[in-house]
C-alpha cells in the first residue's frame, strides 16, 4: 500500500473523514444546519473526488477493493443517493423533535459501507462494506425514539441482518474450504473447472446468496421489509431500498460476471426461482395494501425481481440494462420517497392513502412528480421506468430467456393496478374545503424537481448514460 | 420535419393551454383550437405534392423523416406517411378539432389539464400513424394511454374510476404482448443479419421459421384486437365509452379503436404474411361474431351512451373483416369503414353529450318525444341514425358494401352472416330514432334547441360523410397505393386464406 493507493482510495477517505468531522463538530456545536451543510459537502466533494481517481482505473487496491470504471458508475450512484436522502432528511428532521444531528454520520457511515460493496473483489471486504452498512441502517431505522414503529423497525432489522450476516460469514466459510481463496478472481478461476463444483461450494454459494437475499428484499427473505419500510423514518426508507439495495446488487453482479452465473445449474435454477417468486410476490402483496408506504415496499420487492433477470441473462448487454434500471430505480425510488417525506407532519410520516386524496388539487405540482415517480415505477414512456423496462425486456430475450420476460410483462400489468391505484386518489376530487397547506420546504422542492427532469430527461433521451454506462460495461469481466 | 412538427406542435400546445388554462379557461380551448388549426394548415401545405420517388412508384411514403434516437439500441425517430397514414392523421386532426369544439362548454373544472390531456391524446395518435420505427411506434402506443385515463377518470360520469382502470389494463396488458413480440422480432432480424434495429423498412421480410412467426405475430395481434376491439376483448369498451366525457368517447370511438386496425394493417399483414394468412379464418369469424353480437346487444341496452358503444363494436367487426379477407376491394372497404365510423359513430356520441348536458341522464325510458321539442337536435340524429344503418347515400354504405363485396369472393358463408349484421344494425338504429326522437313526449319536457357552434359543428360533420358516402373515390384512391403494398405482401398467401375460408 503506498501513496498513490491511497490517493485512489480518496472516494472513500473523504466520506470516512467526513464521518469524523460531523461527529467532532457535534460533539462540540450542536446545530443541525451546520451539520447538513457539512455533510452534503463532505458527499459533494467525495463526489467530485470521483473525477480526480477516474484517471487511475483500472487498480487494484490491496486484493481487498478495485478501482474500475464499473465500481466507479455504483459509487457515483449512491453518493448522488445519499445526497439526495440527506437534503430529504434535512426537512423532515427539522420537524421533528429529538437530537436531529446525529442521523446525518449515521448516514455517511451506511454511504461508506456501499461504496465498499461497489468496490469490492474479496470476500473480506464484502462482509465488511455489509457491516458498516447493516450496522448504521439499524440506528436510522430505530431513529425516531418516540415512535413504536419506528423502534419496531429497527428491532427487526437488527436480527434479520444479524441472520444473513451469519449466513454470508457460514457460506464463505464454505467457499473458502473448498477453493482455498476469497479473493472473487481466485474463485472464478477455480470454478471454471468442474471438479470444484461439490456439494459444499455450491452449498456455501448458495448461503451467501440467501444472506445477500435478505439485503436486496427478495422473495422468500423478504419478509421484514414491510414493517421496516412502514416504521422507519421515511429518509431513511429512502436509502435502504435506494443505495443500500443497489451496492449489494452490484457486488453479486460483479462476483457473478465474473464467475458465470450459468456455469452452475442449481445457482441459475436458485436466481431463477427467487425472480419469479418476487416479482409475484411483491406485485399481488401490493395489491392488498392500504398503506403507501407498504405499497411501495411491496413495489421494490417486485422491481428487484426484475432486475434479477439482468442478472441471469449474462453478458454486456445486460449488464447495461442492470445498470440503467438501477439508475431508473434510484430516482424514482427516491422521488416517491421524496414526496412521503415531504409531506410528513410531526407526529407520523404521509403514508396513509388519505393523505394523498385530492393532493392534485391541494398542490398540483407536488402531484405532479408523484404521478410521474409512479408512472415510471410502472414503466410508462417519457418516463426513465420505461427505458429502463424495455431494456431489461431486450436484454432478458437477447438471452433468450422468454419465460422471464414474459412472467416480468404479466407483473407490469399486475403492477399498474395498484400505482394507479394511488393516483386516483391523488386525482380524486375534495368534497370539503381544505385547511391551508403549510409550505414545502425549499431544499426538499429543489431536490423533488431535479429527480422529476432527470427522469423525464432519461425517458426522452438516454444516450448519453447509455453511453457512461457501456464505457463502465467494458472494464466489467 | 413536417411530420415532427404535427407531433411537436399539439404536445406543446397542451403544455400551454395547461399553464395558462388554470387561471384562463378560455385561453385553453382557444389555444387547443389554434394547435389544431396548425396542425391542418401543415397538412394542407404539403398535401397534393407526394414526393417524387413515391410518384414514380418506387416508394409509397409521401414524405419521411429519419433520424437517430438512441443508436445504441438501434432505435430511431423514423417518421413517415403514405396514403392509409395521411388519411387517418387528418381523420385524428379533424376529430381532434371536433372534440375541443364539443367540450366548449361541457368542461368547466381544471380546464387546462383537460385540454392538455386531449391535445396528448391526439399527438399520441398521430405518432403511432406516423411512426416507422417498431421502438417509437410502442412509445406513441403507450403515450396516448395515460392522458386517456386521465380524461376518463377526472372529468367521466358516475362510475369512472372503474371504467378508467379497465380501460387501461386491457390496453396496457395488450401492448406489453406486442412489446415482447418488437423485441423478439429485433432479436431474430439482429441475429440473422448482424444489424440490430427497430426500423419498420428494415425489418420487413426478416424470414422466419413458421413457429416463431406465428407466435411473434399473435403478440401483435393481440395487442390491435383488444384496441379494435374484437369480441373476446371487447369489454373495456362499453365501459369507457359510457363513462369518459363526450370528447373522450369521441376520441376513443374515432380514433384510438382506429390505431388497433391500423397496427393490422400496418404491422400484421406485412411483417408475418404467411402467419397472417393462417389465422384469418379465425379472424373473419371473430370479425363476424363481433358484427352480430355488438349489434345485439346495442339494441338490448337502456343507456343511450352504451347503446351506441356497442354499435362500434359492431362496426369494428366489418374492419376486422375486411382486413383479414384480405383484397384489395375488402381493404379498401375497412379503410373507409375506419373513416365513416369515426365521423358518424363520433357524431353520435356528442349528439348523446348534447342529450345529457340538457336533461341530465342518458336512461332511454326517460327519453321521448324530442322531435317536437327540438326539432333541429333531432333531425340531426336521425341523419346519424340513418347514417349508422348504412343508409346508400352516407358513408357507412359505400364501406360495408366494400368490405361485403370483397369478401363475398372469399367465402359466401362468412358475407351472408355479416351481412345479417346490416339488418340487425337498421333494427337498432331506427329503435333508437323511434324511442328517442319519436314516441310520447315526457311531461313538462324543455330544453334548448341547438346552438350556432353545435349546428355548425353537426353540419359539418354530415357534409363530411356525405361527401364520403357520394363521391369516395378520392378516399380510394389515396389509400390504394399503400393497399396494393399490403396485399402484394400478401398475394402469395392469398390462396391459403381462401382455402381456410371455405
Amino acid at each position: 500500500m503506498n501513496v498513490s493507493d491511497l490517493s485512489a482510495l480518496l472516494p472513500l477517505i473523504i466520506i470516512a473523514a467526513t464521518v469524523i468531522v460531523v461527529m467532532f463538530v457535534i460533539a462540540f456545536f450542536r446545530d443541525h444546519k451546520l451539520t447538513a451543510v457539512l455533510t452534503l459537502a463532505g458527499l459533494a466533494l467525495a463526489g467530485a473526488s470521483l473525477m480526480i481517481v477516474s484517471p487511475m482505473m483500472p487498480r487494484r487496491i490491496t486484493p481487498l477493493l478495485i478501482l474500475d470504471p464499473y465500481g466507479l458508475f455504483y459509487t457515483g450512484l449512491i453518493f448522488i443517493a445519499s445526497f439526495v436522502v440527506a437534503t430529504l432528511s434535512y426537512s423532515y428532521l427539522e420537524i421533528h423533535e429529538g437530537h436531529r444531528e446525529e442521523f446525518y454520520p449515521l448516514l455517511l457511515l451506511a454511504t461508506l459501507g456501499c461504496a465498499v460493496l461497489a468496490g469490492s473483489t474479496h470476500f473480506a471486504s464484502l462482509f465488511l462494506g455489509v457491516e458498516i452498512l447493516s450496522v448504521s441502517l439499524y440506528a436510522l431505522a430505530a431513529y425516531l425514539r418516540h415512535s413504536d414503529k419506528s423502534i419496531e423497525a429497527g428491532v427487526k432489522y437488527l436480527i434479520l441482518a444479524a441472520v444473513s450476516s451469519a449466513f454470508i460469514l457460514f457460506g464463505m466459510a464454505l467457499v473458502y474450504a473448498e477453493t482455498g481463496s476469497m479473493d472473487f478472481t481466485h474463485i472464478a478461476a477455480g470454478a471454471a473447472s468442474p471438479g470444484v463444483h461439490t456439494l459444499p461450494f455450491t452449498a456455501g454459494i448458495a448461503m451467501i446468496i440467501i444472506g445477500l437475499g435478505f439485503k436486496l428484499a427478495v422473495v422468500p427473505f423478504h419478509l421484514w421489509t414491510p414493517d421496516v419500510y412502514e416504521g422507519a423514518p421515511a429518509p431513511a426508507t429512502a436509502f435502504v431500498s435506494t443505495a443500500s439495495k443497489g451496492a449489494v446488487f452490484a457486488v453479486i453482479l460483479r462476483y457473478f460476471s465474473m464467475v458465470g452465473v450459468t456455469i452452475s445449474g442449481p445457482i441459475f435454477m436458485i436466481f431463477t426461482i427467487i425472480a419469479i417468486a418476487s416479482m409475484f410476490t411483491g406485485n399481488l402483496l401490493a395489491l392488498f395494501q392500504s398503506n403507501v408506504k407498504r405499497i411501495l415496499a411491496y413495489s421494490s420487492i417486485s422491481h428487484l425481481g426484475y432486475i434479477l433477470v439482468t442478472l441471469l441473462a449474462s453478458g454486456a448487454m445486460a449488464a447495461t440494462a442492470a445498470a440503467f434500471y438501477l439508475s431508473a430505480y434510484f430516482i424514482t425510488t427516491l422521488g416517491a420517497f421524496g414526496v412521503v417525506t415531504v409531506l410528513s407532519e410531526k407526529d407520523r410520516d404521509a403514508d396513509s392513502m388519505d393523505d394523498y386524496r385530492g393532493l392534485a388539487w391541494r398542490r398540483p405540482w407536488l402531484a405532479g412528480v408523484f404521478t410521474a415517480m409512479l408512472l415510471s415505477l410502472a414503466g410508462i414512456p417519457l418516463t426513465a421506468g420505461f427505458v429502463g423496462k424495455f431494456y431489461v425486456a431486450a436484454a432478458g430475450i437477447g438471452s433468450g430467456l422468454w419465460l422471464l420476460v414474459i412472467i416480468l410483462t404479466v407483473n407490469s400489468a399486475l403492477g399498474l393496478y395498484y400505482y394507479l391505484r394511488i393516483i386516483v386518489v391523488l386525482y380524486m376530487r375534495e368534497e370539503e374545503e381544505m385547511t391551508a397547506t403549510p409550505r414545502l420546504s425549499l431544499s426538499g422542492s429543489a431536490v423533488l424537481a431535479g429527480l422529476t427532469v432527470i427522469l423525464i430527461w432519461l425517458g426522452v433521451y438516454p444516450v448519453p448514460v447509455i453511453q457512461i454506462i457501456q464505457k463502465m460495461v467494458q472494464g466489467l469481466t | 420535419m413536417i411530420l415532427a412538427w404535427l407531433i411537436l406542435i399539439p404536445l406543446m400546445g397542451g403544455l400551454v393551454a395547461w399553464f395558462l388554462g388554470n387561471k384562463y379557461s378560455d385561453w385553453a380551448r382557444w389555444i387547443s383550437l389554434a394547435s389544431l388549426v396548425l396542425d391542418v394548415a401543415l397538412l394542407l401545405y404539403f398535401w397534393p405534392a407526394p414526393s417524387t420517388e413515391a410518384a414514380l412508384g418506387r416508394s409509397t411514403w409521401f414524405i419521411e423523416y429519419n433520424r437517430p434516437w438512441i443508436p445504441q439500441l438501434g432505435i430511431s425517430l423514423h417518421l413517415a406517411v403514405d396514403g392509409l397514414s395521411l388519411l387517418l392523421v387528418a381523420l385524428t386532426v379533424f376529430l381532434g378539432i371536433i372534440s375541443v369544439i364539443c367540450s366548449w362548454n361541457e368542461i368547466h373544472e381544471s380546464v387546462g389539464f383537460f385540454h392538455f390531456n386531449i391535445l396528448w391524446i391526439l399527438a399520441g395518435i398521430i405518432g403511432v400513424f406516423m411512426a416507422l420505427d417498431l421502438f417509437l411506434f410502442y412509445f406513441f402506443w403507450e403515450l396516448m394511454l395515460i392522458p386517456m385515463y386521465f380524461l376518463i377518470n377526472i372529468w367521466g360520469h358516475e362510475n369512472r374510476v372503474y371504467a378508467s382502470l379497465k380501460f387501461f389494463i386491457f390496453t396496457q396488458a395488450g401492448g406489453l404482448f406486442m412489446l415482447l413480440s418488437i423485441l423478439g422480432l429485433y432479436f431474430i432480424h439482429g441475429g440473422n443479419t448482424g444489424s440490430y434495429t427497430f426500423d419498420y423498412t428494415l425489418l420487413l421480410g426478416t424470414p422466419l421459421s413458421p413457429t416463431a412467426a406465428r407466435w411473434l405475430m399473435l403478440g401483435f395481434f393481440i395487442a390491435f384486437v383488444v384496441k379494435l376491439p374484437a369480441v373476446p376483448f371487447h369489454p373495456w369498451l362499453p365501459d369507457a365509452h359510457t363513462e369518459a366525457p363526450t370528447a373522450g368517447s369521441v376520441i376513443l370511438a374515432g380514433l384510438l379503436l382506429k390505431t388497433g386496425a391500423y397496427g393490422l394493417l400496418r404491422f400484421v399483414l406485412p411483417l408475418f404474411p404467411g402467419a397472417a394468412a393462417s389465422i384469418a379464418p379465425m379472424a373473419t369469424v371473430i370479425a363476424v361474431i363481433g358484427i352480430i353480437y355488438g349489434a345485439v346487444l346495442a339494441f338490448g341496452q337502456t343507456d343511450l351512451k352504451r347503446l351506441v358503444a356497442y354499435t362500434s363494436v359492431s362496426h369494428m367487426g366489418f374492419v376486422l373483416l375486411g382486413i383479414f379477407v384480405g383484397n384489395l376491394t375488402a381493404l379498401s372497404g375497412a379503410v373507409i369503414q375506419m373513416l365513416v365510423h369515426g365521423v358518424s359513430t363520433g357524431a353520435l356520441f356528442i349528439i348523446v353529450g348534447m342529450i345529457q348536458e340538457r336533461i341530465h341522464t342518458r336512461e332511454l325510458d326517460r327519453m321521448g318525444g324530442f322531435w317536437s321539442v327540438v326539432p333541429r337536435l333531432s333531425s340531426v340524429g336521425l341523419v346519424f341514425a340513418l347514417a349508422s344503418l348504412g343508409l346508400p347515400g352516407f358513408g357507412n354504405f359505400v364501406a360495408e358494401f366494400l368490405v361485403l363485396l370483397g369478401s363475398y369472393r372469399v367465402s359466401l358463408m362468412i358475407t351472408v352472416l355479416a351481412a345479417t349484421g346490416l339488418v340487425l344494425s337498421a333494427i337498432y338504429s331506427l329503435w333508437l330514432v323511434q324511442r328517442v326522437f319519436h314516441g310520447e313526449e315526457q311531461e313538462g319536457l324543455q330544453m334548448p334547441d341547438l346552438s350556432m357552434r353545435e349546428t355548425s359543428m353537426m353540419a359539418v360533420l354530415i357534409i363530411v360523410i356525405l361527401w364520403i358516402g357520394l363521391h369516395p373515390q378520392p378516399f380510394l384512391n389515396m389509400s390504394e397505393q399503400a393497399l396494393n403494398s399490403i396485399t402484394h405482401s400478401n398475394s402469395s398467401t392469398q390462396t391459403s386464406v381462401r382455402g381456410g375460408v371455405q
